[in-house]
């Protein structure tokens, strides 16, 4: 069974955004660039089934559209764990594009089980997932906490509003991966890092995707007026401009 | 041509959150010169759809076919797809709570739409469609321009509000034509969550972090959030713990919300935390420390000992609904 983690490159999420002179795009210049937090915990939990004593999975690969200056956040996901690596060479301009572009080499490649991180830290769309899952054809799942393998099918349980599910499904089948699905992302070992360096990284044309959408601007959030200090001594004072200035309560 | 909005139910009544998307769609048709249908899926009575024609959809559509009783997302994607093409609906707006994210990339592809997630406002232009959206996690905002001739936007919760603008209201029903094969999911078990006030939902939310200490000080965070109406919700390290349940976390790997108020108890207002609370109205911060980040994001704030402000602002509310 072959096993597939969709990665997105993203800035490190204490990063602060600024934006160039003509509004048009963000200034990347100095950004740390990291694995998607979601994608990480995706690739651990990913981990651990491959470790799982009998388990099925004989391979975990990931994979990233984008361009060459990616390539390192590849090697941190080989160096946690993963055996092989796919860079579809493309500046993707949407989701759609991207999901085109893994369907295509899904397809390749077929794998069984594909997991994608709820959402990239950057543009934030929760699309890709749902996308690819949808140009295959796939089941997919969203919101998944927890996931286990049991023979040719897929236990997992999923967040829905005021609940959770517990869910069983078929192969081949697309999880779209949140919190609980792994709690602490693996850090790559001195062994892992090192043999990295080895593992394959494969870069593959892009097919030819087209986008769907286009970000043709950017805005910062106006700057918070100052906290209106509030003394202790004095909570009363709180609770009549929560109910008389502000009107919340 | 008309735009179509999804509306979703809680055991068979609608909720603000529904009325706000039909506000939003209702706003677009309007620029549109265009009409708004919304779509229901599950059992949910004439009288409380037609309540959407309050906020000017005047047609209403109900699927009600017991096999999408749970969320399928295969199976919902084709029932959408086809009264999508049955209404011409060359916009279709969806929440962005589990069901939006789970249906509407698939939507996206079904019906080769380009898809905005996330908008925060209605389109700032048709010609070309532009939508703005929240990037990196709130800290900046993108002009998506849409370009094929179908759009599909997810609204983030409390970003338009409700508007109101009477219409009569048409409710039929509708048979999406589903074959066995298209249901794929076999839902087990399921579970609800404790507390009355859902997160994703809740106008006035309490939330607190490591500051409390240990999870046996949660007593009056519980209490004040009884007193408001409101639900409880706590940082990161505070799920991951255990001292909460997970569906508690807010923050960038947590939930996003958007209350009207928002109460942070014992919290220091790390960046990932704020980006999950940016978006509420009012934010009132406590915490011992004059120089915690939360601060700075705070409309009101109380440099004190969350286990002595906690309880005199219980009093404090009390008291002031006594007179
Ligand atoms: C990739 C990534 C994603 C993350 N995502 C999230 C997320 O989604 N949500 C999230 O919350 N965090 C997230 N974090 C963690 C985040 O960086 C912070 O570590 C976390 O928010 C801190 O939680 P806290 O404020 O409860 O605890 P602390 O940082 O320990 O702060 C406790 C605060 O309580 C105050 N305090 C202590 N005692 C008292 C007292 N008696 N009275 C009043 N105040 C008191 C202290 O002054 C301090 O400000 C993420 C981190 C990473 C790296
Ligand atoms: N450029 C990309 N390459 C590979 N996978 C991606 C890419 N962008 C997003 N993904 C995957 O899709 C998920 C959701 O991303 P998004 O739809 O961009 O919010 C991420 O967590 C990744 O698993």
């Amino acid at each position: 069974m072959k096993l597939l983690v969709c990665i997105s490159n993203v800035p490190d999420t204490t990063t602060k955004i600024k934006l160039s002179p003509d509004n048009k795009s963000v200034d990347l210049s100095g950004i740390q660039w990291v694995i998607n937090p979601w994608d990480e915990l995706a690739l651990t939990r990913a981990l651990e089934l491959k470790e799982t004593a009998g388990s099925s999975i004989e391979k975990i690969s990931v994979a990233s559209v984008g361009t060459a200056e990616l390539e390192p956040t590849l090697r941190k996901a080989l160096a946690i764990g993963a055996d092989d690596a796919f860079r579809i060479d493309l500046n993707p301009q949407d989701a759609y594009q991207v999901a085109e572009e893994l369907a295509a080499l899904v397809k390749a490649q077929s794998f069984d089980i594909i997991l994608c991180g709820i959402e990239s830290s950057d543009y934030n769309g929760a699309m890709v997932g749902g996308m690819l899952a949808e140009q295959l054809g796939y089941t997919s799942v969203s919101s998944v906490s927890s996931l286990n393998l049991d023979g040719s099918n897929v236990k997992l349980t999923r967040e829905i509003d005021g609940g959770k599910q517990n869910l069983t499904v078929s192969l081949p089948f697309l999880a779209i991966v949140q919190k609980g699905i792994a709690i602490e992302p693996r850090i790559p070992s001195m062994r892992g890092i090192m043999t990295a360096r080895t593992k394959p990284l494969t870069v593959v044309a892009a097919s030819g995707s087209s986008a769907l959408t286009a970000v043709v601007g950017n805005a910062l959030p106006t700057a918070k007026s100052a906290c209106h200090m509030v003394d202790a001594e004095n909570v009363s004072e709180l609770v009549r401009l929560l109910h008389e200035e502000a009107k919340v309560i | 041509m008309s735009v179509l909005v999804y509306i979703e139910n809680r055991e068979g009544k609608l909720n603000k959150g529904a009325f706000e998307l039909v506000s939003y769609a209702s706003r677009i048709a309007k620029d549109l010169n265009t009409g708004v249908t919304a779509l229901s899926i599950g059992n949910v009575s004439e009288s409380e759809l037609s309540r959407a024609g309050q906020y000017g959809a005047s047609k209403v559509i109900s699927i009600n076919d017991g096999r999408l009783e749970t969320l399928d997302n295969k199976a919902y994607t084709i029932a959408i797809e086809q009264v999508a093409t049955a209404e011409s609906a060359t916009v279709l707006v969806m929440g962005s709570g589990f069901t939006g994210k789970a249906i509407a990339p698939r939507l996206s592809v079904r019906l080769k739409a380009g898809l905005v997630p996330f908008a925060i406002a209605a389109p700032s232009s048709y010609q070309p469609f532009v939508v703005r959206k929240k990037t990196f996690s709130g800290k900046s905002f993108s002009d998506v321009e849409v370009k094929s001739a179908v759009k599909i936007i997810t609204l983030s919760p409390n970003s338009f509000g409700l508007h109101e603008s009477p219409v009569s209201t048409a409710v039929t029903t509708f048979s999406p034509n589903l074959l066995d094969s298209d249901f794929s999911t076999r839902v087990d078990s399921s579970e609800k969550f404790s507390g009355k006030v859902l997160l994703t939902e809740a106008d006035i939310v309490v939330s607190a972090g490591r500051g409390m200490k240990g999870p046996e000080n949660w007593g009056p965070v519980e209490e004040l959030a009884e007193l408001l109406g409101a639900a409880t919700a706590c940082s990161r390290p505070v799920a991951d713990e255990g001292w909460r349940p997970h569906a508690e976390h807010v923050g960038q790997t947590g939930k996003v919300i958007a209350p009207n108020l928002y109460f942070a108890f014992g919290i220091s207002g790390a960046i990932q935390h704020v980006a999950g609370i940016s978006s509420s109205k009012v934010i009132v911060a406590v915490n011992k420390d004059p120089e915690a980040p939360i601060f700075a994001t705070a409309d009101y704030g109380i440099v004190g000992d969350v286990q002595k402000i906690l309880p005199e602002l219980i009093q404090s509310i009390k008291a002031s609904r006594s007179h």
